[in-house]
């Protein structure tokens, strides 16, 4: 964290006023709000429509909303939703065709998407976010649809003060505590007094944004209790990554026999996939009006879980459920780093709660781990 | 958004067809216009992405002379839905084209070299523009053996083409087929026979293959046994590929994206990765 000048102490009404002041520079704000019985990220009006006084329970493909017994705005872990939602939609129409006899006419359909302000971004997701921008932004081609969303985006970002139950950011060194990449972070403090939000900036906009806020520096004893929350989160991951080099654990045991068994358990649905926010995969699909005169193609999100996903003539190259689930756990901890740098997991546990059969990523790794030599061909 | 066409990787270029020739059954032989005055050049080895009209976008080869850049030719099997439109498309028809793509044929750190090239039926169309190069800079080389086989002398690609090649004296091409009835003189047998037939020196040699993934595994084994380097194996290799760009996922093999790390991969890249099932 910064140096203590820098740091400010708002009211749950300066959070409101947020929330008022990013509309009023033309935001469309998002963040987080109960939807089918889980918390999702949604455009908001205002503070009411904050999961207020709401708590997540969450485990291997297990999760509930609880009641909190106080009226914490973030007093959750993650959902379903990521906000790569909104950085690379689940579906978007790339372009449309036009045919008129031999002639055809290629036609940009992508408007020019909302300015979003993200409230409630968390360690783990700054870092998703900044995983995305390696794969989208840091190659040779550049998606225009993903950085024309992600250029003018605003983060609030916030420090976790609850770990969730399949959370395991702190082993993968990507959270609680944010680092990087936010306008304003905020961390909740909802005892000892009142309810009130420890307020860094990380950026000039972030701190003209500050300026318009009801704010008074931070004392000393809100900054401690501040750190003191971060690091009891810290304390409290419900799952963690055994500590060893993963990426080389799994190169040496592509065919370690715990890919057998975990493809008895997986149902090859893709879940995983779709609420992770680190996986990329998208496929297309080109379609034609009834008069056959225009034509579209649609990117949609796609999973390496489905046959199709690796289809080429005469057949899949990857039919076996063990060979696709290792495909994705090979990928996120392994082939990722070769790839990008960077591990393709930021320890967000959604992959966890959301597999309907509670398959655990750390489970797994630690089953190779512990089971090295039975079936490693190194 | 409104952005600059070419901006978008994703976002074809409409180009004409300007001939179409039936190669064999079920192959068709496209040229298509670059799409730009100045030509779309690109190396052996690469592919483009076409789109048909609503129907789809595959990744075909450029089969044709690097040296000329406004002719983009393309050999076509009808497979499936898109190839099949794309093969039946008729000149002056209009196709979306995308490219060129990934890493080729390393035809220049091959000069000094002997160069063995070894097709498996289509995958001779990927080849010819490494052939093509070669030969129009033929005194840069060493020895060179084009390998070709095929199913059957009915499904010989490039026939006239093979005849004229085999007429030289600084080529060595070889066709062989699976079966044949009595009226054909050539081999029979699998392409990789040939390879002790074929003159090279094994030290200083540098071999090209392209074909189905099982032919090319026994490629690679008759050229290790005849003492090539895995270094100085290259092979180009087929995956699923929606965006050609690395952003779909779907070419992935272990760590590498074939649209853009290949799809022309050196053995010793990809000899964990060649030898296991379903990667
Ligand atoms: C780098 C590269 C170069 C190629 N060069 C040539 C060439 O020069 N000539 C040639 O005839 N073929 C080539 N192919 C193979 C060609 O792309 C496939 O035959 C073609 O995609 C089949 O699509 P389809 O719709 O006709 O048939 P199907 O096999 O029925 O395909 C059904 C669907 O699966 C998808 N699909 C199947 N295979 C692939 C694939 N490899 N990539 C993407 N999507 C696929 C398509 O979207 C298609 O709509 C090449 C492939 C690659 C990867
Ligand atoms: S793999 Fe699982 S834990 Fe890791 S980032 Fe993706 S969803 Fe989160
Ligand atoms: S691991 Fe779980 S969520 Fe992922 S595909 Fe298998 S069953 Fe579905
Ligand atoms: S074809 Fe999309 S990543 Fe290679």
């Amino acid at each position: 964290m910064n140096t203590t000048s820098d740091l400010a102490l708002i009211t749950p009404d300066g959070v409101r006023r947020l929330i008022e002041v990013l509309t009023a520079r033309g935001y469309r704000v998002i963040g987080p709000t109960v939807r089918n019985g889980a918390i999702g990220y949604d455009a908001i009006d205002g503070i009411d429509d904050f999961p207020v006084g709401w708590t997540d329970e969450q485990d291997g493909g297990y999760y509930r909303l609880r009641r909190r017994d106080d009226a914490a705005f973030f007093g959750y872990a993650v959902g379903p939703h990521s906000w790569k939602r909104y950085l690379h939609p689940p579906q978007l129409r790339l372009w449309r065709a036009e045919r008129s006899g031999d002639d055809m006419r290629i036609i940009d359909e992508d408007d020019e998407p909302p300015r979003d302000a993200f409230i409630g971004v968390r360690a783990c997701e700054l870092n998703a976010i900044a995983i995305q921008d390696k794969v989208f932004l840091g190659g040779p081609y550049v998606d225009p649809h993903y950085r024309s969303r992600r250029e003018g985006i605003f983060v609030v970002a916030v420090n976790c003060a609850v770990a969730g139950g399949t959370c395991f950011c702190a082993s993968m060194g990507t959270g609680p505590r944010v680092g990087s990449g936010f306008d304003l972070a905020l961390t909740e403090i909802v005892h000892d007094g009142a309810h009130r939000f420890l307020v860094e900036c990380g950026t000039d906009v972030g701190a003209q944004v500050l300026t318009e806020l009801p704010h008074r520096p931070a004392p000393p004893s809100d900054i401690e209790a501040a750190r003191a929350i971060i690091e009891r989160t810290a304390q409290s991951m419900g799952r963690e990554m055994p500590a060893t080099d993963v990426p080389a654990l799994l190169r040496r045991n592509l065919e370690h026999s715990r890919w057998d068994n975990v493809a008895e358990r997986c149902l090859t649905c893709g879940n995983c996939t779709m609420v992770c926010p680190t996986c990329f995969c998208t496929s297309v699909e080109d379609e034609t009006d009834l008069s056959g005169a225009t034509a579209a193609r649609t990117r949609r999100w796609d999973s390496c879980f489905t046959m199709d996903f690796s289809y080429i003539h005469g057949g899949s190259v990857r039919s076996s459920t063990r060979a696709r689930y290792r495909q994705w756990m090979t990928h996120k901890l392994s082939t990722w780093v070769d790839q990008f740098g960077t591990s393709g997991c930021v320890g967000c546990g959604r992959c966890i709660s959301w597999c309907p059969v509670g398959i655990d990523i750390t489970e797994e790794v630690r089953a190779i781990h512990e089971g090295e030599c039975d079936g490693d061909d190194s | 958004m409104c952005l600059p066409m070419q901006s978008d990787p994703m976002q074809p270029v409409p180009v004409r067809v300007l001939t179409r020739r039936r190669e064999v059954a079920d192959t068709w032989t496209l040229e298509l216009e670059p799409g730009d005055a100045a030509g779309r050049p690109f190396a052996p080895g690469q592919f483009n992405m076409l789109y048909v009209f609503g129907v789809g976008e595959i990744p075909i080869s450029l089969s044709g002379d690097s040296a000329d850049p406004h002719r983009q030719v393309h050999t076509v099997r009808a497979v499936g839905p898109v190839s099949r439109a794309l093969a039946a498309l008729s000149p002056a028809a209009t196709v979306g084209l995308r490219g060129p793509f990934g890493q080729g044929w390393p035809v220049e750190a091959a000069a000094g070299a002997d160069v063995v090239l070894i097709a498996g039926g289509l995958g001779l169309a990927p080849l010819r523009p490494a052939l093509y190069y070669i030969l129009s800079r033929r005194a840069r080389y060493g020895r060179v053996a084009l390998l070709y086989g095929t199913r059957s002398p009915g499904d010989i690609l490039f026939r006239r083409e093979l005849e004229r090649w085999r007429r030289r004296l600084d080529l060595e091409a070889w066709v062989t087929v699976d079966y044949a009835g009595s009226d054909w003189v050539g081999c029979v047998g699998v392409v990789t026979n040939l390879v002790p037939s074929a003159s090279f020196d094994p030290a200083d040699t540098v071999a090209f293959v392209c074909g189905p993934e099982v032919m090319m595994r026994f490629a690679v084994a008759a050229l290790q046994k005849a003492g090539v380097d895995d270094a100085a194996i290259h092979l180009s290799m087929e995956r699923n590929m929606k965006c050609a760009i690395g952003h779909c996922g779907h070419c992935q093999f272990g760590p590498l994206f074939v649209c853009k790390d290949g799809p022309v991969l050196s053995f010793e890249r990809i000899r964990g990765l060649l030898s296991r099932k379903e990667i």
